[in-house]
């Protein structure tokens, strides 16, 4: 007899802490902001269960901050929040990118700029996720499109911030995170679980580095006794103002995520193949691309979508490939053009590219992308 | 017996940075001689610190060591250790890391009286970034900042941990190692948040702007606006005066956070095992 599946019905905030429990999360730090408390709130109720803690903190800055020492301590760490918190964790995201921390935040986006639209869904982060905090470091953000997803890119951005070494975003939006959908909950034994590499051996040296440019991470108390700091540093992790050594650290921070970047790239594509007008789209805008782009391959319009899974880094060579037969790029964000930025950058001058923005905390509608198809 | 001091410093990065005179490394003898009495093992021991002179610490120390970001030790180290409670967990932040930017990390982790040892380097100036003022600089006080002056009102460290919650709060001078020296291993023995205000001079900046003189004529200046605890009911009101208390000024028993939680684990589980 086949094995019942777990299936549930969901939000995306709760499918997003189910998600985290599998992935071996057991510390969480955060702070009440709408629309994703009600991660703070599943977790809060799900992690001493699971012989995790939960603790909320007197902010955000304080939220990423106790999540990367927790991590620092050896245990997978989450923190949840939306723009007026993201913001507040930018200097600590830059921490935690400078000092090789692994960590999840979870961004469900709502509408901005300042207190905005705390419940309406946007899409308005987006650049603050690539460049929220000052200097260069490396940004990785997924982004979900439905609740069945949020649950498996949680996991994914679990890994990918163990494999990395690196904070990692997992960027929703109001709709990803408050909609109710199916959710096949899929236990630990059936989901690829990355671990953060540990060193074997002493001496140990914190960022020194092998081909794949990712140091190892012992946690604190388990033996190797180690040096952080967010001065740039050498291998030992003791700060250093040698010019050689600064160019080096600053690089390999952005390196180490290019040279491993075909093992964590993810993107959709539907109706592709032949597709003339391509839309590039991502979460609950690409929901509504793709019931665009099928009305339109019904009237015999030869349409289609790449949604990129990861934000950041992008999948930028199938997105130039399937772009360099397309006769028109349409990039629908809520916001007001945002994402289009890279996607002119990646596909470059040649055909035109235009999107369609919408900041009135109203989700994107299928018929809005389907004129500008047609158009 | 003598404390073998380089049984915890990284001895390669000695010389220390700090000024001539500079009272920070007279506390960091004395919260190596606390570790030393109490047993501490290097391994055992997560050290945490903002930004600022005092955040030099965590590079000369062997143990666990991070610096953070400025403000934001006690944040970062609340993490550590309800993530790993078994870790011994110190702090050290100066005046202007603990009441001005980590304000809020102060109050709340005296409120939830978390196990963390937390002492505060207070020279009453903000000196590695040149000498501006600080929210312990006295009033009408100099500084780079204050060039006519410090109009405002200084925070009281060790009443700000009081009403805030903290189970134990102290206050030492560099001048008085004794002191210093009691002070700091009584907080380390408490199970709970502990505030040691432990005042050190800088005669770089707040020495010099002030004309405060050497560090030793500074050391008896900062004497003369203290009293021991232990003198409190021999001296008058008047003789109390904006003067500032020194020793173990407030200890009690509370409920430690870490240990709540893992109250809290081991009887949820109980109840699970229990349906």
């Amino acid at each position: 007899m086949e094995e019942k599946k777990n299936i549930r019905f969901l939000s995306g905030n709760e499918a997003c802490g189910e998600g985290a429990i599998v992935a071996g999360c057991r510390f969480f730090g955060g702070y009440p902001i709408s629309p994703s408390s009600e991660i703070a709130e599943f977790m809060s109720k799900r992690l001493p269960l699971a012989g995790g803690k939960f603790i909320q903190m007197e902010d955000e800055i304080s939220s990423i901050a106790a999540v990367l020492g927790a991590s620092l301590a050896g245990v997978k760490s989450m923190t949840a929040t939306s723009g007026p918190g993201f913001s507040l964790m930018q200097e600590n995201i830059g921490f935690g990118a400078m000092a090789e921390i692994p960590a999840v935040i979870v961004d469900v986006m709502r509408g901005g700029p300042s207190t905005g639209n705390p419940t309406g869904p946007s899409q308005s982060d987006v650049m603050a996720i690539r460049w929220g905090s000052h200097g260069d470091y490396p940004a990785i953000a997924l982004c979900p499109e439905s609740v069945n997803e949020v649950f498996l890119l949680t996991i994914e951005a679990f890994n990918i911030a163990e494999f990395l070494r690196t904070p990692v975003v997992l960027a929703m939006d109001e709709i990803t995170a408050h909609m109710r959908e199916k959710v096949e909950i899929l236990g630990e034994e059936d989901v690829k679980i990355i671990k953060r590499k540990k060193p074997e051996k002493h001496p140990y040296l914190p960022y020194e580095y092998g081909e794949d440019l990712i140091p190892p991470l012992p946690g604190y108390g388990e033996g190797f006794r180690f040096h952080v700091t967010g001065l740039n540093h050498d291998k030992t992790g003791f700060p250093t103002n040698k010019s050689e050594l600064m160019e080096e650290g600053n690089r390999r921070i952005m390196d180490k995520v290019e040279v491993n970047k075909e093992k964590i790239i993810k993107h959709e594509e539907f109706f592709t193949d032949d597709c003339e007008i391509l839309v590039v789209a991502f979460g609950s805008s690409a929901r509504a691309a793709k019931r665009a782009v099928r009305t339109a391959r019904e009237k015999g319009i030869k349409a289609g979508l790449f949604r990129p899974l990861t934000l950041y880094p992008l999948s930028e060579k199938a997105l130039r490939s399937i772009a360099r037969k397309a006769k028109k790029v349409i990039v629908p964000e809520m916001n007001l053009g945002q994402y289009i930025l890279i996607v002119e950058r990646v596909i470059g001058q040649g055909i035109p590219i235009v999107g369609i923005n919408q900041v009135d905390g109203e989700p994107i509608t299928p018929s809005r992308i389907l004129s500008k198809i047609e158009e | 017996m003598a404390v073998d001091y380089f049984k915890y410093l990284r001895k390669e990065k000695m010389p220390h940075i700090w000024c001539a005179g500079c009272g920070h490394g007279m506390i960091v003898k004395s919260i190596i001689r606390a570790i030393d009495k109490l047993g501490w093992k290097n391994n055992e021991i997560a050290l945490v610190s903002g930004i600022g002179c005092s955040s030099r610490t965590p590079g000369y120390l062997d143990f666990h060591t991070l610096h953070t970001t400025h403000g934001r030790a006690l944040a970062f180290a609340t993490g550590i250790k309800l993530a790993r409670p078994n870790l011994k967990v110190i702090v050290v932040g100066g005046d202007g890391d603990m009441m001005a930017i980590g304000g809020n990390h102060f109050i709340h982790a005296c409120r939830r009286n978390i196990d963390i040892k937390l002492v505060v380097y207070n020279n009453n100036i903000y000196g590695m970034t040149g000498g501006q003022a600080s929210p312990t600089t006295l009033t009408d006080a100099k500084a780079t900042t204050a060039p006519y002056g410090f109009l405002e009102e200084p925070f009281d460290v060790c009443n700000m941990a009081i009403a805030s919650g903290a189970s134990f709060v102290g206050r030492a001078l560099d001048l008085d190692v004794p002191l210093m020296d009691r002070v700091i291993l009584e907080s380390f023995k408490h199970k709970g948040f502990s505030v040691v205000d432990a005042w050190s001079q800088c005669p770089t900046y707040f020495g010099r702007f002030n004309r405060w003189g050497n560090p030793s004529e500074m050391m008896e200046k900062y004497k003369q606006i203290t009293y021991n605890i232990r003198q409190k009911d021999q001296l008058s009101e008047e003789e109390k005066k904006g003067k500032y208390p020194v020793g173990i000024l407030h200890q009690i028993e509370r409920p430690e956070f870490c240990e709540k939680y893992e109250k809290l684990i081991e009887n949820l589980k109980t109840k699970e095992e229990a349906e």
